[in-house]
């Protein structure tokens, strides 16, 4: 599908592609370094604010110093994929271990009588449990993934992103204003798909539907 | 790489001309100085109002969820196809990015306060503007200014963006060295620019312990863990 003289689809399979295996990897790492954080006093004292810092930092500012560290090309999408993965980490540390937290003493120490060993517990009892609270997370993490993508258009990466620059330079507010309308309406979509496997994953809890007005830093 | 970063660094016209880097630095700060105080006036008595009063929570959360979606870099680019090139389409794409947070934490400040703290207050024949400024609001201060630093925070990262639509600021050295291929220079922006974001992040939490009172003051609220919606 061509529009304003670009092909659009393959822009934005590649948007989601960009947007989205950040988060998974992302919640990939922050289960263990969460739980971690959750048992250790000592890891919480480090991960929380690490990963608060590790947050703070500016999207372009990452996506630039990416190559430095990772002995890349300034052009390689993996710049912005492994940059995307970083505040994912950074935000769904802190939503595992509130997710753990959320746990009541009462459940697990139930679960222990009933013979589940540590894995048993977190993955049977624990995990299932905090499904309402990383949820929430994923969906944060989700919609700023989407929208932060774009951002890499100023360095050349950044999918349906470059709808803004090349808009800019032509003045065209009509792509502009398709591009706006695409990313929303993929990161809702997302949304809305974590939404539904919160609900497939914890049906007793109808609190996951939801919205959760948390704002991204 | 590093050798060049040095040197990019220490050049002196790098810490005097007009496109040095405490020009561009104070460029930034006025920027996002100006985002975020124009978004305060907004969001605050907003907030201040929605909290106290119960009614429009709906548009809290809506906001709050709504605005994050949206691209910082396309809201910017429209802003300045639409009004021109110059601050005012700058500022007022900042501006939107501060509202928010900035709403959010004034409500969720407000409209968390004990309930039996404002009855008590009502109770012994405070107003309700007396109650809102006396009673609410210090007790709101935390979380208010947990929504300040969300809201400075994602305000000095967009900034950086407004180097693209030809304005200052530390996104200069990104966008110019992008334009020239020259890495050392957009090395350097971007460590600048990260610097000012964990120097702000730190000087904000302190300022937001200082408003915490004693017990509460182990681990700074943030806005984005916070729940406005209830």
């Amino acid at each position: 599908m061509r529009l304003f003289g670009e092909d659009v689809l393959p822009l934005a399979a590649e948007h989601i592609v960009l947007a989205l295996v950040p988060v998974l990897l992302g919640l990939v790492i922050s289960l263990p370094l969460g739980w971690w954080a959750w048992r250790s006093r000592g890891a919480r004292r480090i991960l929380l604010p690490l990963t608060g810092v590790l947050y703070t930092i500016p999207s372009l500012a990452l996506f630039v110093v990416m190559p430095i560290l990772l002995g890349t090309r300034i052009l390689d999408p993996v710049n912005v994929a492994v940059a995307l993965t970083v505040y994912a980490v950074a935000l769904l540390v802190r939503s595992v271990v509130d997710g753990l937290d959320e746990v009541p003493s009462e459940v697990m120490t139930a679960g222990v009588a009933m013979g589940y060993r540590p894995l048993g517990l977190l993955v049977g009892v624990q995990l299932p449990l905090a499904v309402p609270v990383l949820v929430a997370g994923m969906r944060v993490a989700t919609v700023s993934s989407f929208s932060l993508v774009a951002v890499g258009a100023i360095i050349g990466q950044g999918a349906l992103g470059a709808l803004f620059t090349q808009g800019f330079e032509r003045f065209y507010t009509a792509q502009i204003v398709f591009g706006l309308l695409a990313i929303v309406i993929l990161a809702l979509l997302f949304d809305a798909l974590w939404v539904l496997v919160g609900r497939l994953l914890a049906p007793w809890n109808r609190r996951v539907a939801r919205p959760t007005s948390s704002v991204e830093v | 790489m590093l050798s060049s970063l040095v040197a990019w660094f220490s050049a002196p016209a790098q810490w005097s001309a007009s496109t040095g880097i405490p020009a561009r630095l104070l460029q930034h700060l006025g920027y996002t100085a100006l985002a975020v105080l124009v978004g305060a006036v907004i969001a605050v008595p907003l907030g201040l109002y929605i909290g106290h009063t119960g009614r429009g929570r709906l548009l809290v959360v809506g906001l709050a969820n709504g605005l994050r979606a949206l691209p910082e870099l396309g809201v910017l680019v429209l802003f300045v196809l639409l009004i021109g090139l110059g601050l005012t389409p700058v500022v007022l794409a900042l501006m939107l990015l501060a509202i928010p947070p900035l709403l959010a934490g004034t409500y969720s400040g407000i409209s968390g306060v004990d309930p039996a703290a404002v009855d008590a207050a009502r109770g012994i024949g405070m107003t309700e503007s007396q109650i809102l400024f006396q009673v609410e609001l210090p007790n709101a201060l935390p979380l208010m200014v947990a929504g300040l630093r969300t809201a400075v925070l994602q305000v000095v990262a967009t900034a950086t963006i407004a180097a693209f639509v030809s304005l200052g600021g530390l996104g200069r050295y990104i966008v110019d060295g992008q334009a020239q291929r020259d890495f050392t220079q957009m090395a350097g922006g971007a460590i600048l620019v990260a610097l000012l974001a964990i120097v702000l992040e730190v000087a904000l939490q302190g300022l937001q312990r200082a408003v915490t009172p004693g017990t509460r003051r182990q681990e700074p609220a943030r806005t984005d863990t916070v729940t406005a919606g209830g």
